[in-house]
């Protein structure tokens, strides 16, 4: 069953080249990946949804995909629903209609592969296939400075899948096996001397993929040129690869090497929080803030991965973190959409020739504005229930009485970072949608209908998982 | 229960209906004001309950994040004052926002308020009360910046977003800290050991603190409030001088009541005491210089507000509450009467512009006279009650707190007879001042209704419908502080009459004053554009160019040469790279795990 999730697109992609209309085709296979997911998340316990077939006899590859915990239904589901506003959102340019929507379709394959795989070879290679058509796009369709951007996002994600590589790769030799549930259960035996640097390459490697602080500076030009589409889906889906990697690979099977690193992953992620944080304030533009943004943010899911490799039995840590994956890339992709439809209607994204938008548009105003306060942390949508869930996950194993320690200490700092996010994201939306119109400002039309159900899908999303966590959070018990 | 929990509910379910409703601006009015006034019926039949109820909202590991309902006195007191406000701003709202083409958004965003201030009211548990004050926030936001098109609203919503948010820093800080000391987020249930250190405690109630600074407006964040009074006046009554305001100071009462007062003494409570006295003192000598009916209002309820605060860091919690209470109905009926006097005169809010309205809008003026008297605490008002317990409480513990009280009890009601006298009394400023006319009974009836708690809330009648009620409320001594009370208020109103009857000037000229001691420029200048701006600039530039431009672009020209000699080999595309670079990676595991 799990397959369809990653065929549905394949066979799209197919028909797509065969000649099939490229925009309703991709619609209709995402739709179909949604109403599967959710049957999904209802019903994973279920044991039709694994699938296995080895592929390879030495060493024993397997093509095996399932739902070994709550976690990977979580970003199957998050898969799918980002995918489906990505395909409906914006326009193919004239004539590449294939390339565009066929590339999106890959790149949602390639995410599901990899949250769904339980073999380590296959859960590296489809996020592997997810980047190519990331590039490409990139590289091809993108706007503005796009191919320094492809080269640059290119590189370095292509140097961190190396480092990742390495380090994966260091693990299955001592692990004895590529099926991950049986490596988690051989890791014990691995000497804390090997498990320090594997979880060194690991955090690196996977690091570089969520831009780590300071591998960061791929990531606000790539979202900057990227088709919206392709920035919906990697800021809001496959970047998630890196920390689902953290909490899948590096947290049960390293844990020892994890700690050790403790303090290094400290320091680097506020370097995320507080110093991309007012990176992100001086951007002039709502892309490059956007994408600047995300990499603020991805400082709090560090934070829950510092907490769970200070204390490997913190309860809240894990779920906290995938439920803010989730909430991230749910908000973070109905940013990026209602961004590229303002720049097709005002021709600009740069804040000082935007204005007073909220009087000819007053949806776009609303769903931006739901997305913006989603994005600070605002209660009630749901980005708040995992950042709360973060910081309380700091506190979990402090004890008062002796005093407050590194982490707790990093929590308070990280804390901050709702006044910087607040800071950046009121600023953008008083340049954009309040104040006087001017000039073209004035002339910009509303959300149509049609436009507007790939936004409201994420903001019922945001919405009702913000209203009652326990949605998510009753996935991951 | 079920009551409270509609009581809760009911404002969400009108404000989600009024986005979805087809004819939205005809209807949504009525449909709000209609939930309001069941709000106050479910409010009143709830006086005297107790109970507590809750659903798990977020549950993970052995962690369990709970929203519930706590009915005790303090609550359901508390909400007869939100609703009790909360309709009478909704009617005369009605008027008021007439003629406004939003007016649909903007009682949307009345009842999102009104179901936020509930929560915050009705909160069992500390993570539930920080949900909702976040939402007060953003309710409080969107009504400021009501009228976005203006450059001065929009900003003020954002200001006051922001100065929110640095208390809510604390806020949160706080909450962790000292959910880690107790073990626990529930009010019912908390209990600090005597294990824990007393300085971790007090770190703790100082960040929480923090959230009551931002929302009640202490100094050093208290810039946001006069800001505020760019939104719609009516919102101005409600929300930004009876209840958002009053949140901090309820949330820490509720504190006081749930760790005890004692865990207030020391340090803690000092500093608490003193931001308030200083605030209240300071707020009030920038009152004097205002020449905006609302922003003396808004630097009056400043004022108010620090009183209050410094009640509670007495550990003299009872006394701030029941000061918060008398203040909410006097203070909503001044901000209502300004808004009648602004809706007269066509928007026109400069005092020296008006004069004479007491002879033609005479049912604002008499009102207005009645909140007057109340808030400057002419005896036997309800202000009057309510503010001599606060200076009994400062001096019996700190006697300079107490003298800094008295002063601002001189200096208030020597703001609020300038502002009488230059509004109401003599001849009219302007066209607009001389052709204003009465209001309609929409307007007047608020006004009236308000006016009555206004002058009888401090008195033995209204004890059972107060919050919290300290032992000696209402009771009449004539001892040495009711004649320093009486000197203070003869003090301030004659001074004033003296100096301002028949003026058409202001006489007084006290630049440090009037421009509110730098406080504002100083952050604008400096907080926001040095220190803020120009250091994310900075940030921004070394970011650019040492992380990017040295660390990096060197690893990516060596990975560029790479790609140069890849690009020779293969197509010479970036599409071609992409795969081959893809195609390699696969091919580098297969064989790595393979031999």
């Amino acid at each position: 069953m799990l397959t369809l999730l990653i065929l549905f697109p394949l066979f799209a992609l197919v028909a797509i080249l065969a000649g099939a209309p490229a925009r309703p085709t991709a619609a209709a296979a995402a739709s179909a990946n949604l109403l599967l997911a959710v049957a999904a998340a209802v019903t994973w316990h279920h044991p039709a949804w694994e699938f296995s077939l080895q592929v390879l006899e030495t060493p024993a590859i397997h093509l095996a995909f399932g739902f070994p915990d709550g976690m990977s239904v979580v970003m199957v589901l998050l898969t799918a629903l980002v995918t489906l506003p990505a395909v409906l959102t914006g326009t193919a340019p004239a004539g590449r209609g294939s390339l565009w929507y066929g590339s999106t379709l890959l790149i949602s394959a390639g995410a599901m592969g990899a949250f769904a795989a339980t073999d380590l070879f296959f859960f590296y290679a489809f996020h592997e296939l997810a980047l190519i058509p990331t590039f490409i796009m990139i590289g091809l369709l993108g706007r503005g400075n796009r191919s320094e951007a492809a080269w640059k996002i290119t590189i370095y994600l292509g140097l961190g899948s190396i480092v990742l590589l390495a380090g994966l790769v260091w693990l299955a030799m001592l692990a004895g096996t590529l099926d991950m549930t049986r490596m988690a259960d051989a890791a014990g035996h691995i000497d804390a001397g090997s498990q320090t640097s594997i979880a060194a390459l690991l955090i690196l490697g996977f690091g570089t993929l969520v831009s780590l602080f300071p591998f960061h500076s791929w990531a606000a030009p790539a979202y900057a040129s990227a088709p919206a589409p392709v920035a919906m889906l990697h800021a809001g889906v496959l970047k998630k690869f890196g920390l689902y990697g953290l909490l899948r690979v590096a947290m049960p099977m390293v844990p020892e090497g994890m700690q050790a690193w403790l303090t290094p992953l400290l320091v680097l992620l506020l370097g995320n929080i507080l110093w991309c944080g007012w990176v992100t304030i001086s951007h002039k533009r709502l892309d490059g803030m956007l994408g600047s943004s995300s990499v603020m943010h991805m400082g709090y899911l560090f934070l829950a991965i510092a907490v769970l490799a200070a204390h490997p039995a913190n309860d809240l840590a894990r779920p906290a973190a995938v439920l803010l994956m989730f909430a991230h890339g749910v908000s973070i992709a109905l940013l990026f959409a209602l961004a590229d439809r303002i720049e097709r209607t005002a021709g600009t994204l740069d804040l000082d020739d935007l204005g007073g938008l909220a009087t000819p548009a007053p949806v776009l105003a609303l769903l931006f504005g739901i997305g913006a306060m989603a994005s600070i942390g605002l209660p009630g949508l749901a980005n708040f229930a995992g950042e709360i869930l973060v910081f309380l996950s700091a506190f979990r194993n402090f004890d008062p009485a002796s005093g407050i320690g590194p982490l707790q200490i990093t929590c308070i700092l990280a804390i901050w970072g709702v006044v910087i996010s607040a800071v950046y994201m009121l600023r953008a939306l008083r340049r954009i949608f309040h104040g006087p119109t001017f000039g073209a400002t004035a002339r910009v039309a509303d959300l149509t209908l049609a436009e507007r159900i790939p936004a409201l899908l994420l903001v019922a999303a945001l919405l009702a998982v913000g209203l009652y966590p326990n949605l998510i959070l009753n996935l991951l018990r | 229960m079920n009551q409270a929990w509609i009581l809760l509910f009911l404002p969400l379910a009108v404000a989600a209906a009024s986005l979805l409703l087809p004819r939205r601006t005809a209807l949504v009015p009525w449909l709000a004001t209609a939930s309001a006034a069941a709000t106050l019926v479910l409010s009143l039949h709830l006086v005297g309950s107790t109970g507590t109820a809750s659903f798990d909202w977020a549950s993970v590991g052995g962690l369990h994040l709970r929203v519930g309902i706590l009915l005790d006195r303090l609550s359901t007191g508390m909400m007869v004052v939100v609703t009790g406000v909360g309709v009478l701003v909704h009617v005369f709202s009605l008027a008021y926002m007439r003629d406004d083409a939003a007016k649909a958004r903007y009682f949307t965003c009345l009842q999102l308020f009104m179901f936020s201030m509930t929560g915050i009211v009705l909160a069992s548990d500390f993570i539930m009360t920080f949900i909702f004050w976040e939402l007060v926030g953003l309710s409080s936001y969107l009504l400021i910046g009501h009228w976005f098109e203006k450059t001065s609203a929009a900003d003020a919503a954002k200001k006051a977003f922001l100065c929110n948010r640095v208390g809510d820093f604390g806020f949160l800080t706080g909450i962790l800290l000292l959910w880690s000391i107790t073990g626990t987020l529930a009010f019912s249930s908390m209990d600090v050991p005597t294990s824990v250190s007393a300085s971790l405690v007090t770190a703790s109630l100082l960040c929480i603190f923090c959230g009551a600074i931002g929302k009640s407006a202490q100094l050093p964040l208290h810039v946001w409030l006069p800001d505020a009074m760019e939104g719609p006046t009516p919102v101005s009554a409600l929300i930004h001088a009876a209840t958002m305001v009053a949140a901090g100071v309820y949330m820490l009462f509720r504190l006081q009541l749930s760790l005890g007062a004692e865990v207030f003494g020391g340090l803690a409570g000092d500093v608490i005491a003193w931001t308030g006295g200083l605030t209240a003192l300071a707020a009030a000598l920038m009152a004097v210089q205002q020449d905006d009916i609302k922003r003396v209002l808004a630097y009056s309820t400043l004022s108010q507000l620090g009183y209050m605060v410094m009640a509670v860091g007495l550990a003299a919690g009872e006394a701030g509450m029941f000061h918060l209470f008398t203040h909410a109905w006097f203070k909503a009926l001044l901000f209502l009467g300004a808004g009648a006097v602004i809706h007269a005169c066509h928007h026109e809010q400069d005092i020296w512009k008006l004069g004479g309205l007491m002879r033609r809008m005479p049912v604002t003026g008499a009102t207005f006279l009645a909140g007057c008297a109340a808030l400057i605490a002419v005896p036997f008002t309800s202000g009057f009650f309510s503010k001599e317990l606060i200076l009994d409480a400062a001096r019996g513990h700190q006697p300079v707190l107490f003298w800094i009280a008295v002063a601002v009890a001189v200096l208030t009601p020597f703001y609020m007879t300038r502002l009488v006298i230059v509004a109401f009394f003599g001849g009219s400023r302007s066209d607009a001042a001389s052709h204003a006319r009465e209001v309609g009974p929409l307007m007047a009836v608020p006004l009236l209704v308000l006016a009555v708690p206004a002058l009888i809330a401090g008195n033995r009648i209204a004890h059972g419908f107060a919050p919290a009620v300290p032992e000696r409320a209402g009771e009449f001594h004539l001892n040495s502080l009711f004649w320093i009370s009486v000197a203070a208020l003869v003090a301030g109103s004659g001074a004033a009459i003296l100096l301002y009857r028949g003026k058409s000037r202001d006489p007084l000229s006290i630049p440090l004053l009037r421009e509110r001691f730098y406080i504002d420029r100083f952050y604008d200048r400096f907080i926001v554009r040095h220190l803020q701006d120009s250091a994310a600039a900075i940030v921004h530039f070394l970011d650019e160019w040492i992380i990017n431009g040295l660390l990096v672009d060197g690893c990516s020209r060596a990975a560029a040469s790479f790609g140069g000699l890849l690009r020779r080999m293969q197509s010479g595309h970036l599409q071609g790279h992409a795969f081959a670079f893809g195609l390699g990676v696969l091919l580098v595991i297969y064989f790595t795990v393979f031999f």
